[in-house]
């Protein structure tokens, strides 16, 4: 679990984050959605560590993370897996050598043990045969599927995802959604998305974060989100005419 | 103002490259990787140009020795020290910038573009020693490069020399020998080892705090090339003035 709490973030004097308050629940997939410039990136690199916030605290299952020595701080970015926008694979290894890339750094596995692991992950994301290959060789969709397969590989308890299906096809969207929500039930961790995507909000959003100017303007989940009236969240999820309808039918219990 | 703080970033990514270091059997598994890429990869250009720019410059020494009172052995002597004090050590660095370090520059942009060096500090990795690092050492093995280049250098100047009919043979080897001070070869290599330093970190700079998309990645590459180049001219200047005036 990771719990933000009253977190502020400026920027040349201008505030970006402005007191957010949230918890990421464990075993579920948190969602963070709002427009461009809402602030979701830079709540992201906030709870990474990468950024440092000016007030406010965040809460690693219950230890604030600015307590943490150096040491705990590096042991805790073992236990963080990320997905990023574009997959951020390394493009001078193979898929393998890129999925064991964290478990050559951090454990002491024996190569046998790292490639039935490598294998096991690689089947449980349901790329099996692309081993061998280089990044630009596999289509955007494996690709996604390799960061996904990196990131959980050392069995982290938070797993990140910025935009993980964006420039994919909508089929393969839903199917990186699927698989990002089964892990996460299976391995029981604490998984944090950003996305612009309201495919993916009314797919996965088991707790939904909405994030208005720096601000957390409504929470819920992908349920509530279609029986809110609050008019900053419809303009936003509503902004198309097919979800209007989708919304409208559901409403009407068809 | 900006070539202070570039300069003072340059030295803070320095600190940064010899800070916590990766781990020992990852390390040695680049090292090696990055002699294979950017020594091994340079051989052959290094060979070609060394052989014919030290055949280029015994000819153009013997084309302007007409005066019958000196020797033709001097044009022996004018090749190896051009090429042992000069054309080796800083002409080969100069044309290493545009290679390796058109090379570093790109490979460490490209992976600021596509996010690899942010993936590298979210697992908790100490990215300017992982990428950096094995880059310094790898460059270590340069002076070898330049001693291959200072052998094919005067090779080139002896076939040109006694083929084209310019020095026998003996006259050749006679002025290779005459007035050796190893010193020199002492200076070049200090001033190669300098380089080397230079050839692997100011490109990487350039690379590692490259902000953009694929176009600048292009244009940090060009930078590096030119301020690799400056940074190379002006530490050979000072190490001449300081070593051998």
């Amino acid at each position: 679990m990771i719990e933000v709490k009253d977190l502020h973030k400026s920027f040349s004097g201008e505030e970006v984050l402005k007191g957010l308050n949230f918890v990421f629940e464990r075993g579920k997939t948190n969602l963070i959605i709002g427009q461009s410039g809402s602030g979701k990136s830079v709540f992201l690199k906030n709870m990474l560590g990468i950024f440092t916030p000016e007030k406010g605290i965040i809460e690693y299952d219950g230890k604030p993370y600015s307590e943490f020595t150096d040491e705990e701080r590096r042991e805790l970015r073992k236990e963080i897996g990320m997905v990023f926008q574009g997959g951020a694979l390394f493009d001078s290894m193979t898929v393998k050598e890129n999925v064991m890339f964290p478990l050559k750094m951090f454990t002491k596995m024996k190569k046998s043990e790292m490639e039935e692991r490598v294998k096991i992950v690689l089947e449980r994301v349901n790329l099996v045969g692309a081993d061998d290959k280089m990044p630009s060789e596999i289509s955007g969709g494996m690709q996604k599927r390799v960061s996904i397969a990196r990131a959980i590989v050392n069995r982290p308890k938070y797993l990140f995802c910025d935009e993980p299906n964006s420039g994919l096809d909508p089929t393969t969207a839903t199917v990186i959604d699927n698989l990002i929500q089964e892990i996460t039930h299976e391995f029981d961790i604490t998984t944090i998305i950003i996305t612009h995507d309201m495919n993916s909000v009314l797919e996965i959003g088991e707790k939904i974060a909405f994030l208005k100017d720096g601000v957390l303007a409504w929470t819920g989940t992908k349920d509530e989100i279609f029986r809110t009236e609050d008019k900053t969240v419809t303009d936003f999820v509503y902004s198309s005419d097919l979800f209007k309808k989708v919304r409208d039918a559901q409403l009407k219990g068809y | 103002m900006t070539y202070l703080h570039s300069i003072g970033e340059y030295f803070l990514m320095l600190k940064g490259v010899f800070g916590r270091m990766t781990k020992r059997s990852v390390l040695k598994d680049l090292i090696f990787k990055e002699i294979d890429e950017l020594i091994i990869g340079s051989l052959g250009i290094v060979c070609f140009l060394s052989f014919f720019i030290g055949a280029v410059v015994a000819i153009q020494t013997a084309l302007n020795l007409n005066n019958p009172l000196i020797p033709k052995s001097l044009v022996a002597f004018a090749a190896r020290q051009s090429v042992i004090l000069e054309f080796s050590p800083t002409f080969i660095s100069i044309i290493m910038a545009g290679k390796v370090g058109s090379f570093i520059t790109s490979s460490i942009g490209s992976m600021r573009v596509t996010e690899q060096i942010d993936a590298l500090e979210v697992m908790g990795i100490n990215s300017k020693n992982y990428l950096i690092f094995p880059k310094i050492i790898a460059m270590l093995t340069y002076p070898f490069v330049i001693a291959i280049s200072m052998f094919l250098g005067i090779l080139g100047a002896y076939v040109a020399a006694v083929l084209g009919g310019f020095v026998k043979p003996d006259a050749f080897i006679t002025g290779l020998q005459d007035d050796f001070v190893t010193f020199h070869l002492v200076y070049a290599f200090i001033k190669t080892f300098l380089f080397s330093f230079i050839l692997a970190t100011v490109p990487a700079y350039h690379g590692y705090y490259m902000k953009g998309g694929a176009l600048e990645v292009g244009q940090a590459s060009t930078t590096a090339f030119v301020w690799t180049s400056v940074v190379l001219i002006i530490t050979n200047y000072a190490t001449t003035q300081l070593l051998l005036s």
